[in-house]
């Protein structure tokens, strides 16, 4: 049997917003996958340490306070340099167009804003990942 | 009423109706809840006035707490606003006042929210983002240069520091020559619901119940015009509940606040009387009517049956509305400015005593100049323009309400017998009762969406091919952290340091002890300790809060 796809869901930043975490978290439960939460108000090493130490293929950033251009940046650094980057990084929240541009430059795969249905999600990871 | 004449036509009616096609269309509320085609009097068979009703202003005070309600005065038109450093804010509240809001509304940036300085490590990249950032009185002196606190009353969203914040806006009033007890606002400072839904939390449940009967204590005596708790639904509701989640829990976190107050031996009519309660308005028009007319009857018969409150204003169930946040969309935006217009509309037949309309940016950044302009002139068509003002209560005596009003009510009752059960509110956070139930009814909405049972206009019906956005939205400049580290830097560097080192000395022997906290933190606050500083001298005495993980 293929081994299921390992996702971390995490809460980057002082954030407490977790509804569309949680919710995201459970659909791709609800799709064979395997999930990890982190909890909220994770800082981006304690969320690199994690991926890296659970062996995630998948990492899921939600942030809804406007710390995106800090935190997922810092989050990149920190799993280069862990030689981590095979691992895909996604992310969700309230970010507007421009910085949704500039968060793809840096090697965030997609950005997922309001309104995204949570099927998009899985189909998206059920490409990346067409083996397991 | 001739009896024999309704039951023929009824059957009339009903066999017709039968005959008649249906849409498939799910006939629920946005909560999911049923609702019938039609309501009759034998939805409200045995329906007694002056017990479910009264009057406004009487008891249960279902049609409103007021005789007068928006013929004395309209609701308070207060927009929640908060950005950047002190000065950006402080000119937002100008431009607020200057077009005819009358109330401020404090929105705090995260690091100030969980009580820590701007240039603390955790607060990099989230200085001024969601909110202002206040790190001393110093900031708060500059957030209300050119207003004034006595004059006009002032809303903090703030909760877990809700103690310092109220603090340095008390301070702010006494430079001005404005005595404690002329001061009138609001602090949010229900931490209850943080443990539950909006998760800014520091100490643990305890300790944080601790602050607030302190808080209590000290405004009944000390500044009493000021609302000390605002018991939020609205984070409740935001976080995915269901209405009749949003209306109970709170409830319950209100009851719960009340048991607290008297368990350290304060009178109920002393500090009752300035609990007030936060809701929000979401999309479903009648459903939303139905929860605060609810919400009013409910809290007045228990304040008198269960906590034998005797000051009618013990009774009064007060309430802020917000419009929904999470009902706006990132798709064509501008369908947002219509939501928030009926979501507010509903607030105002539900009676509300102030409200917050939602701008139509907000799925993708903080609002601009003008989309709050619009929010706000919203605000003023209904108060102006549609006329629902005239009466009071208005949809009061239709068997659709008044049927529903009582369901909600016994729902609600069902939740309390349950929170009992499992201990009460705090032993029912520990075990994750709410944010179970919350979370199951946030997946189940996003079910229901995405399979189409319901719909969401430019989202999964009616959408547009290649949207794109064009609206202004407010950027938060980067050289905000930067200014913002600088300034709370040099307050440290210009204050007398021996005095402040005394006062959080004094501080953390208080916390020790079981004296009221509240004016020792005025001290603190006077001589320009910092926020952190202050909350890392209780986190050494109370500790801090873990959550419990699931999903």
């Amino acid at each position: 049997m293929a081994r299921k796809v390992r996702v971390l869901i995490a809460k980057p930043g002082l954030d407490g917003h977790d509804r569309g975490a949680k919710v995201v978290a459970n659909a791709l439960k609800d799709a064979g996958m395997e999930i990890i939460y982190t909890g909220l108000h994770q800082t981006p090493e304690m969320i690199a340490e994690s991926a890296v130490q659970e062996d995630v293929d998948v990492v899921g950033l939600s942030i809804l306070s406007g710390a995106h251009m800090t935190m997922f940046p810092r989050v990149m650094e920190l799993m280069k340099e862990k030689g981590a980057e095979h691992i895909v990084v996604f992310g969700g929240g309230i970010i507007p167009p421009e910085d949704m541009d500039k968060l793809k430059e840096i090697g965030v795969a997609r950005i997922f804003g309001p309104g995204t249905n949570t099927g998009d999600i899985v189909t998206f990871l059920r490409e990346r990942f067409p083996e397991e | 009423m001739d009896r024999k004449k309704y039951e023929d036509e009824k059957k009339i009616y009903f066999d017709a109706l039968s005959g008649c096609g249906c849409q498939d269309i799910e006939y629920t509320t946005v909560s999911g809840e049923e609702v019938k085609e039609l309501y009759t009097p034998d939805d409200i068979e045995g329906f007694d006035y002056n017990e479910e009703l009264g009057f406004p202003g009487q008891y249960p005070y279902t049609r409103g707490v007021y005789p007068n309600m928006y013929r004395g005065r309209f609701w308070t038109q207060r927009q929640f606003a908060g950005f950047g450093t002190p000065k950006d804010t402080n000119g937002r509240y100008h431009y607020l006042l200057d077009h005819g809001q009358t109330g401020l509304s404090v929105a705090f940036d995260l690091p100030t929210i969980m009580g820590y300085d701007s240039d603390h490590k955790r607060s990099e990249g989230e200085v001024g983002r969601c909110g202002v950032a206040i790190d001393s009185l110093k900031d708060m002196e500059i957030l209300f240069d050119g207003i004034d606190p006595g004059t006009i009353t002032t809303s903090m969203t703030i909760n877990a520091p809700a103690s310092i914040m109220l603090a340095f806006y008390l301070c702010v009033g006494e430079r001005k020559g404005t005595a404690f007890e002329k001061m009138g606002g609001t602090i949010q400072n229900d931490i209850l619901k943080e443990y539950i839904a909006q998760k800014s939390w520091i100490f643990p449940p305890e300790e944080s119940m601790r602050i607030i009967t302190d808080i209590l204590a000290f405004c009944s005596n000390h500044v009493p015009k000021w609302n000390t708790i605002s018991i939020s639904g609205y984070h409740i509701r935001e976080a995915g509940s269901t209405a009749i989640q949003e209306l109970a829990f709170t409830l319950a976190d209100g009851f719960a606040y009340v048991e607290a107050g008297i368990a350290v031996g304060l009178d109920v009519d002393k500090f009752a009387p300035r609990l007030s309660f936060f809701f929000n308005s979401h999309l479903d028009f009648f459903e939303e009517i139905v929860k605060y007319r609810a919400a009013r009857r409910i809290w007045a018969k228990r304040m008198k049956e269960k906590y034998g409150a005797k000051d009618p204003k013990s009774l009064l169930l007060r309430f802020h509305t917000q419009t929904a946040g999470c009902t706006l969309t990132a798709q064509q935006p501008e369908n947002n400015i219509v939501r928030t217009a009926f979501q507010g509309m509903s607030a105002v037949l539900g009676g509300t005593q102030s409200l917050h309309t939602n701008s139509m940016d907000e799925t993708l950044a903080l609002p601009s100049e003008k989309a709050v302009r619009i929010a706000l002139r919203t605000q003023q068509i209904i108060a102006h323009e549609t006329g629902v003002i005239n009466t009071i209560d208005p949809l009061a005596g239709s068997y659709f309400i008044e049927a529903k009003t009582t369901e909600m009510e016994e729902a609600a009752e069902e939740y309390f017998r349950r929170i009992d059960k499992l201990g009460g509110v705090v032993k029912a956070i520990d075990r994750g009762f709410f944010q179970r139930e919350i979370q199951k009814s946030a997946y189940e909405y996003q079910k229901a969406v995405e399979a189409g049972r319901k719909v969401i206009v430019g989202v999964n019906r009616f959408g547009l091919e290649n949207e794109e956005i064009d609206i202004t939205l407010l950027s938060i400049d980067e050289e905000v952290e930067k200014h913002q580290k600088k300034a709370v830097q040099e307050v440290r560097e210009t204050r007398d340091n021996d005095k402040v080192s005394r006062e959080l000395e004094c501080l953390r022997a208080a916390a020790e002890g079981t004296g009221n906290l509240i004016p020792v933190i005025i001290d603190c606050a006077r001589c320009y300790c910092t926020e952190g500083e202050i909350i890392d001298t209780l986190k050494g005495v109370f500790g801090e809060y873990k959550e419990p993980l699931f999903i």
